[in-house]
């Protein structure tokens, strides 16, 4: 370390900032960080997941009859979506440590691509909620139609023969905050990535300057990860 | 081994053409968008003196208020407004980046013999949206205000029409600013510490300001969703908190706490730290129980996260839950207790001079005494449920939070004051001062414990007659506080300009900080130097040449 | 054996004399408990803070820094010190824990026979109904008879306080929280509102009215009918001071939360859709069960509906009442 700190001002890369000794220092400090930050993301998720822990404990009633609601192959086709593009999230990482450039710049396009689907199935869920009154507290008001969205929602459940349980929109409002959240993780995801691809273009990553694709993908991950719980917790209660 | 920088030389002896962080860069955008360490530290002690001076002229507001059983100067829904802005503004503005942000923040790297931080870019950008945070807070006092209290318990928040929604978010964004410092922290003491420093050579400032990060990481991210949970309810409706919708307000409480109580220790915390670097410089005494008081620290940091339901012992919790609460709330109370003794028995046998940093030390000892003794009411459950939000409790978080933390920060204030600006401050109107300040925080906060143990609720604009009595000498005791925080301040900005030069390490403390220049250059340290025991205070001599301390010449290969 | 310590300490020390400084008085058993707990709290931090002053107060003289005197290196750590003084906190912490414990649980189970009273919090007032179906702003109960409050909230959160119980609870909107007491002497005792809940929030008091044997049962019988032994605009009145009406409406024409009742009665008022009506029986009547129904323009929707809790009589005497109120 001593030695090292005599370099200062001498043959430094120029990735090295001024406060480091050596590169391996600022790649450890840079990992150390960036999981850090993933730990905060995951306990801002946790506080959502307690919610959801605490109304479905309590009313187990409203979970099973709305998650009917949801539109299980659009869920499942995000989650193969998203899955894909960890895979090729962390392909680019390797592809970044061997220093090639092309298959880098082609495997985080088709990773932002995968985000961008993600996003359009997302925008026609919640289209189809918002056409069938499906949405959270004071404006849940569901139309007729959105009994059949459901496969096995009873067929009179319009309102004047209404039979499900009080406070419905209690699930409506967890799903829409939590996959709301998610989905402003995706676009935040989507930036850095995008960065990270115009960098890429650019050349400025080599195996011994990786990082930032190395940061980029933990951050992925993370946000394909709580989907991960999001689908079968919304979509797949039993 | 040569070239390691020996602590025989002097400070002084540290190149002296090196210019200052103070000369580097004119202008105000030189300071705004600043990546020094030391700068960061300095705008962040004039952000926090700032909003100390606006919390406290509330607290005078409130005071002057409760002069009269009925109204006095104001209307109640001022009165509601003023409360929650004192509130809002010391806990989030002040106290919580009090100690890390400001004194942590300009220390930390040179106890670290460090350059800077791991991330200057994010360190600038914490104290940016610190600022940002506090621009909506008063965007939200200049609509009105909230009148929510600073806890925002729903379905009040949830229903007012006062401004809470910037106030809110400005809280909330304040929580990334303080996620931001805790990560910088973390990462910098894991990587940056300099050769001879274990964990276990490292100064307990750092012990503590490392387990404060830890719970800055840990329990922040909850309030962040906790608060954006207040505003989309409010905004959009949610209806998760509001029970005509079936929501549960009750549940607002357990997450509020979850971060509110470790919170707590996020302030207190760092002041343990201040106060175990100053009590032992200052009796010229090695600290006694080096281990105990950081294992302390770590251990209150863990037990911090699982004591929040005593907030909620009449909340309708279940006894069940308000049991197991009650009896970790009273395992904290040991580490707390184990620190206590091992500061009072770093005196015995030291040399000691009171000196405005250890007048602060002392007032910290014996006023966070008196506020950890009166939490053993508060944990107790039978007599928890009378003196719950009654002005014991008032009285009591005021006494770990203005006589604790803000004790500690005064003290530190003064210890690293000729650190961070190069000069010495008047010792004698210092310590007149702080006289004041603790005469008059004693008269004003153990007439609120005798009111509130008697009965009177807190949050109150209108009270009982026979309350009168306690609320005034609370009011004059208020009064000569502010008195002497004037001359605190009057003396201070004198000191920028026509203070002594400080030397290099005034007081004689072996820490790192101290072995640059006053103030130090901006790279901090031409060569990282090598650590020894932070608390060897032995080769320190006074040189009265210098005005301040300096190794002894045929000690320094004992210490290298 | 262990859980009578507390009363059998209180029976031999004096407290009364020496609680009055700290404490109100001592108005059922269970204070009693409470203070015997906190004095011997109040015991144990006098001595422990007493210990540490007059250590750091003695070193500070003692060792004060003199010329010429270093400092002296006694041992920096003592470990049989350091456990003594982790292992004798933590066992007083223990202790008081128990107290703590245990005396809560008496304050929180209560007797099968308990006398019930709902109560109701709503801003900025206690409303209790009695079985007979009585509804006073003021909590009557008989002496020497554990009487047991069911609460609820019409708003937000409320705190029920009674000082000189000792007694507390949290009156949460949406779900039902009890206290329960047996008062031993006659007498009046005040009840505080401690969860902050707005304007009136220290305003929101109400008196315990403790009666000697067999009173209560009278003053319930007397109060049961009285709204039809009164002429109906004494009637109204009455009601209208104790049954929340006071809070947001005056009757001088003032400003406040809802529209003045002064003049009130057949004026004529535009709502906030638009539509114009004349302030007339029928229109109260709705006023009072649906007050969402119609808002009279300027004002926000936030009266609580009082369906079930004013009987069809009541109703009738607040509106003669109101005729009264003319400009």
């Amino acid at each position: 370390m001593q030695e090292s700190h005599q370099q200062h001002g001498e043959h430094r890369s120029a990735h090295l900032a001024h406060q480091f000794d050596t590169l391996d220092q600022q790649y450890q400090s840079g990992k150390l960080g960036i999981w850090i930050f993933l730990v905060t993301e995951i306990l801002l998720f946790a506080g959502l997941f307690c919610v959801y822990a605490v109304y479905r404990a309590n009313h187990p009633d409203i979970f099973i009859y709305a998650h009917r609601f949801l539109n299980k192959n659009l869920g499942a086709l995000n989650t193969a979506v998203l899955i894909f593009s960890s895979f090729t999230m962390a392909w680019a990482v390797r592809a970044a440590q061997l220093g090639k450039k092309r298959a880098l710049v082609n495997l985080l396009a088709i990773t932002l691509l995968c985000a961008f689907i993600f996003l359009g199935v997302k925008y026609v869920e919640y289209q189809n909620k918002w056409k069938e009154g499906l949405l959270w507290g004071t404006h849940y008001h569901p139309i007729e139609e959105a009994a059949h969205a459901g496969e096995a929602a009873p067929a009179d459940s319009a309102e004047a023969h209404y039979t499900g349980p009080p406070n419905v929109h209690v699930f409506f409002g967890i799903y829409f905050l939590m996959t709301g959240l998610h989905a402003l993780h995706i676009i935040a995801g989507m930036a850095i990535i995008g960065w990270v691809l115009v960098k890429a273009r650019r050349g400025a990553f080599s195996p011994s300057y990786f990082y930032p694709v190395d940061y980029a993908g933990l951050y992925w991950h993370l946000v394909d990860l709580i989907w991960i719980f999001l689908f079968p917790l919304l979509y797949l209660i039993r | 081994m040569n070239t390691v920088s020996s602590p025989a030389t002097p400070a002084a002896a540290e190149p002296e053409h090196a210019a200052s962080y103070l000369q580097d860069g004119h202008g105000i955008k030189s300071w705004i968008m600043t990546l020094d360490h030391k700068r960061i530290g300095v705008l962040y002690l004039i952000s926090i003196l700032a909003a100390m001076f606006l919390g406290g002229l509330f607290a005078m507001l409130i005071r002057t208020e409760l002069l009269t059983p009925t109204k006095t100067v104001m209307e109640a829904e001022t009165y509601n407004r003023v409360f929650t802005l004192h509130g809002a503004i010391m806990i989030f503005l002040f106290i919580i980046p009090g100690i890390p942000a400001a004194l942590g923040n300009f220390v930390l790297p040179l106890m670290l013999g460090a350059r800077d931080v791991a991330f200057p870019r994010l360190n600038r950008l914490s104290w940016h949206l610190y600022v940002i945070g506090a621009l909506f807070a008063i965007y939200s006092l200049i609509h009105g205000g909230a009148d929510t209290g600073w806890t925002f318990y729903t379905p009040y928040s949830t229903t007012t029409t006062s401004a809470v929604v910037p106030i809110v978010f400005g809280a909330f964004i304040l929580g990334f600013s303080s996620i931001l410092t805790g990560l910088n922290f973390i990462v910098t003491i894991h990587r940056f510490r300099p050769p001879g420093m274990g964990w276990f050579r490292m100064p307990l400032f750092l012990w503590a300001l490392y387990a404060t990060a830890i719970i800055q990481v840990l329990a922040t991210p909850v309030l962040g969703i906790t608060l954006l949970l207040l505003i989309v309810e409010r905004v959009l409706g949610v209806g998760i908190f509001d029970p005509t919708l079936g929501g549960d307000p009750v549940l607002f409480q357990h997450f509020f706490w979850f971060y509110s109580h470790p919170a707590v220790y996020i302030m207190i915390l760092p002041a343990m730290g201040v106060i175990s670097e100053l009590v032992s410089t200052f009796s010229r005494k090695h600290i006694f129980g080096y281990k105990a008081i950081a294992y302390s620290s770590v251990a209150i940091a863990f037990l911090s996260f699982l004591v929040w339901g005593h907030h909620m012992f009449v909340s309708g919790q279940s006894p069940m839950a308000n049991m197991i609460f009650s009896a970790l709330t009273f395992s904290v109370a040991i580490p707390s207790a184990v620190k206590v003794f091992n500061w009072v028995a770093t005196m015995y046998k030291g040399s000691i001079k009171m000196d405005a940093p250890m007048t602060y030390t002392v007032a910290f000892i014996l006023l966070f005494g008196i506020g950890g003794l009166t939490g053993l009411f508060l944990g107790a459950l039978a007599t928890d449920v009378h003196l719950h939000d009654t002005y014991f409790v008032v009285a009591h978080f005021h006494y770990t939070m203005m006589g604790g933390v803000l004790m500690a920060f005064m003290g530190g204030l003064h210890y690293w004051w000729p650190k961070i600006f190069g000069r010495m401050y008047n010792e004698k109107l210092a310590n007149i001062a702080s006289l004041m300040i603790v005469v008059g925080f004693n008269i004003t906060f153990l007439s609120q414990f005798i009111m509130g143990s008697l009965g009177m609720p807190r949050r109150y604009y209108n009270y009982r007659p026979e309350f009168e009595s306690y609320h005034q000498w609370s009011t004059a005791g208020a009064y000569l506080q502010a008195i002497g925080f004037i001359l605190v301040a009057v003396y201070l900005i004198h000191s920028l300009r026509r203070g002594r030069l400080a030397p290099a390490n005034p007081w004689g403390s072996a820490t790192l900080e101290w072995r640059c220049a006053s103030p130090p250059p901006t790279e901090n340290f031409a060569q990282q130097p090598t650590a020894g025991d932070p608390y060897d205070l032995k080769p320190l001599v006074f040189d009265p040449k210098l005005g301040g301390f300096t190794y002894r010449a045929e000690s320094a290969e004992g210490v290298a | 054996m262990i859980h009578s310590i507390p009363a059998v300490l209180a029976s031999l020390v004096p407290l009364r004399a020496s609680n009055a400084f700290w404490l109100p008085e001592e108005g059922t058993a269970a204070a009693g408990q409470v203070d015997w707990l906190f004095n011997l709290i109040l015991g144990i931090s006098v001595f422990f803070f007493a210990l540490i002053a007059v250590l750091t107060i003695y070193f500070l003289l003692r060792y004060r820094r003199r010329q010429g005197i270093e400092a002296g290196q006694p041992p920096t750590h003592h470990t049989w010190l350091e456990i003594t003084w982790t292992v004798i906190p933590t066992i007083i912490v223990i202790v008081i824990f128990y107290f703590g414990f245990t005396g809560y649980m008496d304050m929180k189970i209560a007797p099968e026979n308990a006398l019930e009273i709902q109560v109701t919090g709503q801003k900025w007032q206690w409303l209790f109904s009695y079985p007979n179906g009585h509804v006073d702003p003021d909590l009557h109960v008989p002496v020497d008879q554990p009487v047991k409050l069911i609460m609820t909230s019409e708003d937000v959160i409320h705190g029920f306080f009674i000082p000189d119980f000792r007694q507390k609870m949290d009156v949460v909107p949406g779900r039902y929280s009890t206290v329960w007491f047996n008062v031993s002497r006659p007498g009046k005792h005040i009840i505080f509102c401690t969860q902050y809940c707005g304007r009136g929030h220290s305003d929101m008091s109400a008196w315990v009215v403790v009666h000697p044997p067999g009173e209560y049962e009278k003053w319930l019988t007397e109060v049961g009918d009285e709204i039809s032994k009164l002429p109906p605009a004494e009637a109204g009145e009455k009601l209208y001071l104790t049954r929340g009406c006071k809070q947001c409406h005056t009757i001088d024409g003032g400003a406040s939360t809802g529209p003045s009742f002064l003049g009130m009665f057949g004026r004529s008022e535009t709502m906030k859709d638009g539509a114009k009506l004349t302030v007339d029986e029928n229109y109260i009547r709705e006023a009072i069960i649906d007050p969402q129904a119609k808002i009279v323009a300027g004002y926000q929707p936030v009266m609580p509906t009082y369906k079930g809790k004013l009987k069809d009589n009541e109703i009738t005497v607040i509106i003669e009442y109101l005729k009264t109120l003319k400009r």
